[in-house]
């Protein structure tokens, strides 16, 4: 009995040594687009946490829950984290499920190129967090980067940062810099070189469209940051001076480069968004998605004009009133394509018949948050104004209404709308609609409110304010914001934990949807298609459902 | 629409190689990333504090850039070579081409020593140090993997180990080294003629 016993454990430890090996080895797309997402979660969690803990410190005046130093390791770990650690992960781990699932393929275009930028950009990720145990070196100055996600010059020169935290922060960045090339140039050669036939452009799921623009703006984005963390390299430990003013070196340089690499940046994260935008809101409105051709225009032109914005960060800094001209105008151009996606999106929820599923709720969510962000983005571009808010929490919730309010939204609607692609399950619809609330009440109480307190000049990274200005019951009101946000998560984590197991059935194609992804098993075989589809519309699935009246006729 | 026009459609269905879309992305995120150290070369020429001024410290690299820009042309022939099934072609071609990219590193290594020792310029010298070597050096490294890559299929040629059906992997390749020669027509008219 005894004996029997021992030999299943050590089968199941065998199983289990046998299936980690297989996902550590794997060069499948949708294993890797899992784990992608997986890390994200991961670090989505602990990006949270220091949001947590920043506005505990922020919740009343004079805190002292935290130190000011370890405030300032927070907020830039809070910062990159989110950005290069959930945001990016998060979008490529989509983008590698799905592009190959819609456009008919077995698999990315260059499948081990696809597995080694995910270990690049997950090791980066590491060599972050390694820096509370590394970073102290000889100096035992330091313990984490705390520089600010920026990290503008010369703070972060030999002088001003000591130890080694600001080193790993270089490190990290420029890796994952390199996994998210990497995959964009995996995504824009899997689009174009491995459609299945009959899928011409005009032709591509909007979501593959959207991907190939964000992916072009990485290559020209991305690597100016990867440049410009190489000069920072030289400096601290060549004695380099690109950006030592003391040996005619500029700061300014530095921001400019940053923010070559940062503005295009905050389109990258949310191109993503308008794709599962632009694929959720015609299903559960049960109409074609309207305007195809200007939707794709408009994000085409959107990666143009992110390439010329960069500066107005850089209000504040005293460049040239040509400059700042040129900036603004450039910025308020944004606008427009912008505004043509939201009346798309309406357009297309008018007169459908639409299902508040929770998917959809989010996506309905997201239209109004993002034309709010899209906004104070107008208001924040006019630079008299600018130079009135920079560096005000008004910004902060200008951005976070961008991230949260709009990428996060979608993120979510998206995972509700996968899923059960993914694992064959449904989520919970309840806990899901639990979690839609709790996160648009938290969500609100934080960034509606936290412009307030911007226009009352409370700025941004402050660790601790006087009382007497008017901003306690505001930033009060903000904290218990985020704890609704943090308990909405919680009810999302719980409900992908609990419906993996006992979530209802979903069967290929729970949703009644268009796309190639729904036309095979839930969850696709290692083949993903038995055949290759051929496909003769954008929603080969209603062509099949319909012969009687199908869309090519139209199209 | 009509069926015909359809199955057409299906039959000549084609997309572009894998390889080369590939490397065309790979070249545009290098090109974003050496356009960057450029225009830090750009920015600070001239606003050193103190010496060696790139007057004082270059000379036209004549016999290297003849070396780079001419194993342009012998790998363009190497490919014509493979393409025709050529191999003997091909090997001395391409041989020809990883010996003048070696020339190429060797130069600037004799001119890296020369400024070292003789003018005194280092990284940490002035910003005119600091954006040379950088750039240089960067494009210098793009060298030094191209010549690992073409010694790598040099010594599959000369194993036997190369055949016809590698074409498009060969060509990729060269498109790499292309790309290489053409950073070096902007490093040397910015390093050497505009800021000299």
């Amino acid at each position: 009995m005894t004996g029997e016993a021992a030999v299943t454990t050590r089968e199941v430890e065998a199983r289990f040594w046998q299936r980690l090996h297989e996902w550590i080895v794997t060069v499948d797309h949708k294993r890797l687009g899992v784990m992608y997402v997986l890390y994200a979660l991961l670090f989505l969690l602990i990006g949270g946490s220091e949001a947590l803990l920043i506005r505990l410190q922020l919740v009343a005046p004079h805190n002292t829950l935290l130190a000011p130093q370890t405030f300032n390791r927070l907020f830039t770990l809070h910062g990159t984290t989110m950005v290069f650690f959930v945001g990016m992960p998060l979008i490529f781990g989509f983008a590698n499920y799905l592009v190959p699932l819609m456009i008919g393929a077995r698999d990315m275009a260059f499948p081990r190129l696809n597995a080694f930028s995910f270990w690049m950009s997950a090791f980066a990720g590491l060599l972050l967090y390694f820096s509370f145990l590394g970073a102290e070196g000889l100096y035992g100055a330091g313990s984490a980067p705390d520089v600010g996600w920026f990290a503008y010059a010369p703070l972060t020169s030999r002088a001003f940062s000591r130890g080694h935290s600001t080193d790993y922060w270089i490190l990290s960045i420029f890796l994952s810099g390199v996994g998210s090339i990497g995959t964009a140039v995996n995504i824009i050669t899997t689009v174009l070189s491995r459609r299945c036939p009959g899928m011409t452009l005009g032709k591509l799921p909007l979501l593959c469209w959207f991907y190939v623009v964000d992916s072009v703006l990485v290559l020209v984005g991305v690597p100016p940051l990867a440049a410009a963390q190489l000069m920072l390299l030289a400096d601290r430990f060549l004695g380099a001076h690109f950006f030592d003013t003391q040996a005619g070196g500029s700061a300014v340089l530095w921001q400019h480069f940053f923010w070559i690499f940062g503005h295009p940046e905050v389109y990258i994260l949310m191109i993503p968004g308008w794709a599962f935008a632009s694929e959720i809101i015609p299903v559960f409105s049960r109409k074609a998605i309207f305007g195809y051709p200007v939707l794709v225009g408009a994000v085409i032109a959107i990666g143009f004009v992110s390439l010329s914005v960069w500066a107005h960060h850089m209000f504040a800094v005293g460049m040239s009133m040509t400059a700042n001209t040129f900036f603004m105008v450039a910025t308020l151009l944004v606008g427009i394509p912008t505004g043509i996606k939201i009346f798309n999106w309406i357009g297309t929820m008018w007169g459908g018949k639409i299902r508040l599923a929770t998917p959809m709720l989010f996506c309905i969510a997201f239209i109004g948050q993002f034309l709010i962000a899209g906004l104070t983005g107008i208001m924040l571009a006019a630079v008299p104004f600018n130079w009135q808010l920079t560096d005000s929490t008004f910004v902060v919730a200008h951005f976070h209404f961008m991230l949260v309010g709009s990428l996060l939204f979608t993120v979510f609607a998206a995972f509700y709308y996968w899923f059960p692609k993914v694992t064959g399950r449904m989520l919970d619809e309840k806990l899901g609609k639990l979690h839609f609330w709790l996160f648009l009440v938290g969500f609100h109480l934080t960034f509606t409110v936290m412009h307030i307190p911007g226009l009352l000049g409370m700025p941004r990274r402050i660790y601790t304010y006087e009382p007497g200005r008017g901003w306690e019951t505001l930033n009060l009101v903000i904290t218990i914001g985020a704890f609704f946000q943090a308990a909405g998560v919680a009810c999302f984590l719980v409900n992908l934990v609990r419906s993996l197991h006992k979530g209802k059935l979903a069967g290929p194609d729970p949703w009644d949807a268009w796309t190639l992804e729904w036309s095979t098993s839930s969850p696709p075989p290692e083949y993903n298609f038995a055949v290759v589809p051929t496909v003769r519309s954008r929603r080969p699935l209603w062509d099949l459902k319909h012969p009687e009246d199908p869309d090519w006729v139209y199209e | 629409m009509n069926q015909a026009a359809v199955v057409a459609g299906e039959a000549g269905w084609e997309l572009p190689s894998r390889n080369r879309v590939g490397m065309v992305c790979f070249i545009v995120a290098e090109s974003a990333m050496f356009v960057i150290f450029v225009v830090a070369y750009l920015f600070y020429l001239g606003k050193s504090p103190y010496g060696p001024t790139p007057e004082q410290a270059l000379s036209l690299p004549v016999a290297n850039t003849i070396c780079l820009l001419s194993s342009s042309g012998t790998i363009a022939w190497a490919v014509r070579a493979l393409r025709r099934g050529r191999l003997a072609t091909f090997a001395v071609a391409w041989g020809a081409t990883a010996a003048l990219g070696a020339l190429f590193l060797a130069g600037t290594g004799r001119e890296w020593a020369r400024l070292v020792h003789h003018e005194r310029l280092t990284p940490a010298t002035n910003l005119f140090g600091t954006t040379y070597y950088s750039l240089v050096g960067l494009h210098a490294f793009h060298v030094t993997v191209g010549l690992v890559l073409l010694t790598t299929v040099l010594m599959l040629t000369l194993f036997g180990k190369l055949h016809r059906r590698y074409t498009e992997h060969v060509e990729v390749l060269a498109l790499y080294w292309h790309f290489v020669d053409c950073v070096w027509i902007v490093v040397f008219s910015v390093v050497y003629v505009i800021g000299r």
